[in-house]
């Protein structure tokens, strides 16, 4: 028996609203950067399921570039954070408003 | 040769282009000699080229360039025809003169290389001027010269005086170039095109006389404006603020002939114009007597020199109007040889009295500067019209010709006649006043010959002031043949035919010279009380002719004052409410609106994220709906 | 059978360990609940026979990516917790009602409309043809995406000289 696509469909979406809204209500910019990776990795799962079920293996073609640029992705904001808090001992990003209007 | 003619423009034209950018490292001397060399090149060019026209029978030739404005016929092209050569001779000649006359008199001056740049620029400007072949091309050396002259004018631009006359120059230059201009249009409009062999031959054909009227008035304002005839002379004598060689150079021999230049190029369109004729000879001699008139009474040295140029081109124009043509450019030429040689000659006396310019205050250089003393001797001579100097031979032919074409241009000759006499007196009265006598110098000045940098062109131009007049003598008519084929479309005004005719005039204009040169020195060769008791005797006109008539108060009340209220007018009461009220509106209007929509910008990216997905949520909304 | 069971209990691992990452005041819990939820989005992935991308997901998220943020987490400190009160008026008022918009939407084009979340492809599924075995995904990748593929191995090397550039900010005495 064979999980149809809406399941996986649904539990992506679940995982990327929990990860939206995690980005939006916390102030770590860690934990933000986390809620990134649990969107991107809905995203994945969306572009797996809908590769089988369209008979298409470029879905997962698709999904191997998206993790190679999470990483780079993650290399460099982490770098931003440790360099940023090397300068202003925080990781708060609601500390790091000066560029308001 | 021909084809290269253009060397003659782009050789003064590199010199500035090179000088501009590379003056300021040149050593003193050098800049001057390099531009001297790019003027003398260009002399020797024009000389070259000019060998098929002296040799006789050769005609005019168009070396064409390239494209400019093809929708009104105007390419840059070179007209290297007889008229255009001699003019590119005479300012590349005297200017090379000049240029090298400038290398003494600059020295020391912190901006050498800039002088001798303006100087070039105003050399190529020139015979861009002379050398187009079409209106749109000499329109363009028109304005370059103006703008030369501004510079030159204004060279010493740190004196208020100096900055004034270049402004002042530069308008009344203006007004000038707006009848100009028009006159082109009006030709464009009849012709189709600019291109003087276009207009030339077409000209009897397609153009009315009322037409012809019109363009030659319009060209004669342009061409009052540029050569300052009556009434736009007054930039002239304000324009003696430049430094001396510049006066020479472009306020005697070369940028104030322009006017003359285009109504003897023109010759074609005035042909078809008695109106216009007659207009141009009036004011011509009307200007002439005018400025004779000022110029006796004037004190300063270059002013004398300035309203004799002034006259002496109405003299010009009078032959011009008169379609005396070739004897109109034989005293263009002539008057370039002794009038460079009389400002350059005045620069070497002011340059010996360290800047001294009242001629009350001089007096007795006869020993001190002998050279300059002989050449500005010659000169006096020659321009009063003293045989068989220079002067003496064109000022006849000019006279001459509008004796002999009778009617009211015999009126314009006794004018011309009385002009004659009152020449001779002023000149006499200034080189008496400068060389003669006893010195009036004041405390501290010791004066001393100039260079012989500074000499050797007085030299040259004496040399020329004696022996330039014989190239057209009623005896041998040189100029006349070599000057033919570019008047061959027009009829020219000749002196009376004859022995007899000729030596009454000439006779009558030798004794106007002679006697205007002896009431002048024994006036003045006597003791200032003396000469000043003299003077007084004429009170008030000799008041009225020191204050040049006062004109320049009634154009500073009449014409200045209320342009100046109007400008204000404009400026406080139209420009700053109503221009600039508006552009700061609208600049205030944005500015509120930026400081309203400001606070969007929270700084906290939470908010942008927040914003972000709402959009998000918009877009997907709006294609779930089947937007897309 | 194994498929559905599997599924479930990996869904609900996979969303337990996002809740964790959200809700976790102390950063090492948040970097193990996402430890939990990749491990379980790649169990996901070989249900649906993706298996190079699921080993893919584990070396490099579950391995490389997770030792990375537990790395910067022990650097920067774990005691720093935040408050729990939101700094930023409305903010939580605004999200609390995207979340609404969104389930609401869901729910109603899900349960009132015949609305389609996923086209069935043309003559059914066969799943085949979609086994992401190393020999599979490379095919399409080294000939249709060679490009791309090229493009990700520069941004990967820009990524880490920017890494070290960053790492090695040092403070300019003045």
């Amino acid at each position: 028996m064979i999980v149809g696509a809406e399941w996986y469909m649904t539990v992506a979406a679940a995982l990327f609203l929990i990860g939206a809204f995690g980005l939006l209500l916390r102030r770590n910019a860690l934990i933000m950067f986390m809620c990134i990776e649990l969107m991107l990795n809905a995203v994945n799962l969306t572009l797996i399921a809908a590769g089988r079920a369209l008979n298409d293996l470029g879905g997962q073609v698709a999904v191997f570039f998206i993790l190679v640029v999470a990483a780079a992705e993650v290399v460099v904001g982490l770098a931003i954070i440790v360099a940023i808090f090397r300068r202003r001992t925080t990781a708060s990003v609601d500390e790091l408003s000066e560029l308001r209007g | 040769m021909t084809e290269l003619v253009w060397l003659v423009i782009a050789l003064p034209l590199a010199g500035a282009g090179f000088l501009h950018f590379a003056g300021k490292y040149l050593r003193e001397p050098l800049a001057g000699w390099l531009a001297s060399a790019a003027i003398g090149g260009s002399f020797v060019v024009a000389a070259v080229a000019a060998v098929p026209f002296i040799q006789g029978g050769e005609h005019g030739t168009a070396v064409s360039l390239w494209d400019w404005m093809p929708a009104i016929g105007a390419s840059m092209e070179i007209l290297w025809d007889p008229l255009s050569a001699l003019m590119a001779l005479v300012v590349t000649g005297v200017g090379s003169l000049i240029h090298i006359f400038a290398i003494g008199y600059m020295h020391g001056d912190e901006r050498f290389h800039r002088f001798f740049t303006y100087l070039n620029l105003f050399a190529a400007s020139m015979l861009t001027l002379v050398l187009a072949g079409n209106y749109a091309m000499l329109f363009l050396g028109w304005e370059l010269v103006g703008l030369c002259s501004y510079l030159l004018i204004g060279f010493w631009f740190t004196r208020p005086t100096a900055a004034a006359a270049a402004k002042k120059a530069f308008i009344v230059n203006r007004i000038g170039d707006l009848g100009l201009m028009v006159g082109l249009m009006l030709v464009f409009t009849t012709f189709g095109t600019l291109s003087y062999t276009g207009i030339f031959e077409r000209a009897g054909d397609e153009l009315t006389s009322g037409l012809a009227t019109a363009i030659g008035l319009l060209f004669l304002v342009g061409a009052a404006g540029k050569s300052a005839q009556v009434p736009l002379y007054v930039w002239l004598p304000d324009a003696m603020e430049g430094p001396t060689p510049v006066s020479a150079l472009i306020h005697a021999a070369t940028m104030v002939t322009a006017g003359v230049y285009l109504v003897a190029r023109s010759a074609s369109i005035f042909e078809l114009s008695t109106v216009a004729q007659v207009t141009v000879a009036t004011v011509g001699a009307a200007t002439a007597i005018w400025a004779a008139s000022i110029a006796l009474a004037q004190r300063d040295i270059k002013r004398v020199l300035a309203y004799s140029t002034v006259s002496q081109l109405g003299y010009m124009f009078l032959a011009v109007g008169a379609t005396a043509y070739v004897a109109g450019i034989f005293h263009l030429m002539t008057h370039a040889f002794f009038k460079a040689l009389l400002f350059l000659g005045a620069g070497s006396v002011i340059h010996a009295m360290n800047d001294e310019q009242d001629m009350y205050k001089m007096g007795g250089l006869l020993k001190k500067m002998p050279v300059t003393a002989v050449t500005m001797g010659i000169a006096t001579l020659a321009i009063a019209g003293i045989p068989p100097l220079a002067g003496f031979w064109s000022k006849d032919e000019i006279l001459g010709s509008a004796f002999e074409r009778g009617g009211w241009f015999s009126v314009l000759w006794i004018v011309g006649l009385v002009t004659a006499l009152l020449t001779a007196f002023y000149m006499t009265r200034q080189w008496v006043l400068v060389f003669l006598g006893q010195p009036r110098w004041d405390e501290g000045i010791e004066p001393h010959e100039s260079p012989r940098v500074m000499t050797a062109p007085l030299v040259i131009l004496a040399v020329l002031s004696v022996f330039g007049g014989l190239i057209n003598t009623p005896l041998r008519l040189t100029l006349e043949h070599f000057l033919e084929p570019a008047f061959e479309l027009v009829k020219l005004q000749h002196p009376p035919e004859g022995v007899g005719m000729f030596i009454l005039l000439a006779g009558l204009s030798v004794l106007a010279g002679l006697a205007g040169a002896a009431a002048a020195y024994l006036a003045y060769n006597r003791s200032s009380d003396e000469w000043r008791g003299f003077e007084g005797g004429f009170e008030p006109l000799w008041g009225a002719w020191e204050k040049a008539y006062g004109v320049d108060d009634i154009y500073g009340r009449v014409i200045v004052a209320p342009g100046k209220r109007a400008a204000e007018a404009a400026a406080f009461q139209f420009d700053i409410p109503i221009i600039d009220g508006a552009v700061n509106g609208l600049g205030r209007v944005f500015r509120d609106l930026g400081e309203w929509a400001r606070p969007i910008q929270t700084g906290y990216v939470r908010n942008y994220g927040a914003l972000f997905l709402a959009g998000t949520i918009v877009v997907v909304i709006w294609l779930v709906a089947g937007g897309a | 059978m194994v498929e559905p069971i599997l599924f479930v209990l990996m869904s609900m691992a996979a969303l337990a360990g996002a809740v964790t990452v959200v809700a976790a005041r102390n950063p090492v819990y948040s970097a193990m609940g996402l430890l939990g939820t990749l491990f379980s989005v790649a169990v996901l992935y070989v249900l649906q026979l993706a298996h190079l991308v699921a080993a893919v997901q584990v070396i490099v998220y579950a391995g490389a990516v997770l030792t990375l943020f537990l790395f910067v987490i022990m650097l920067i400190g774990v005691d720093k917790e935040e408050h729990w009160e939101e700094p930023l008026r409305y903010q939580r008022s605004f999200v609390a009602g995207m979340a609404g918009v969104v389930v609401l939407m869901a729910a109603g084009l899900t349960f009132f409309t015949d609305f389609d979340w996923v086209p069935a492809a043309v003559g059914g599924t066969d799943p085949s043809r979609t086994i992401g075995t190393v020999q599979a995904i490379a095919e399409p990748m080294f000939t249709d995406w060679v490009l791309a593929f090229e493009a990700t191995a520069l941004l990967l090397t820009i990524a880490a000289a920017g890494a070290i550039a960053l790492a090695h900010y040092r403070r300019r005495p003045h």
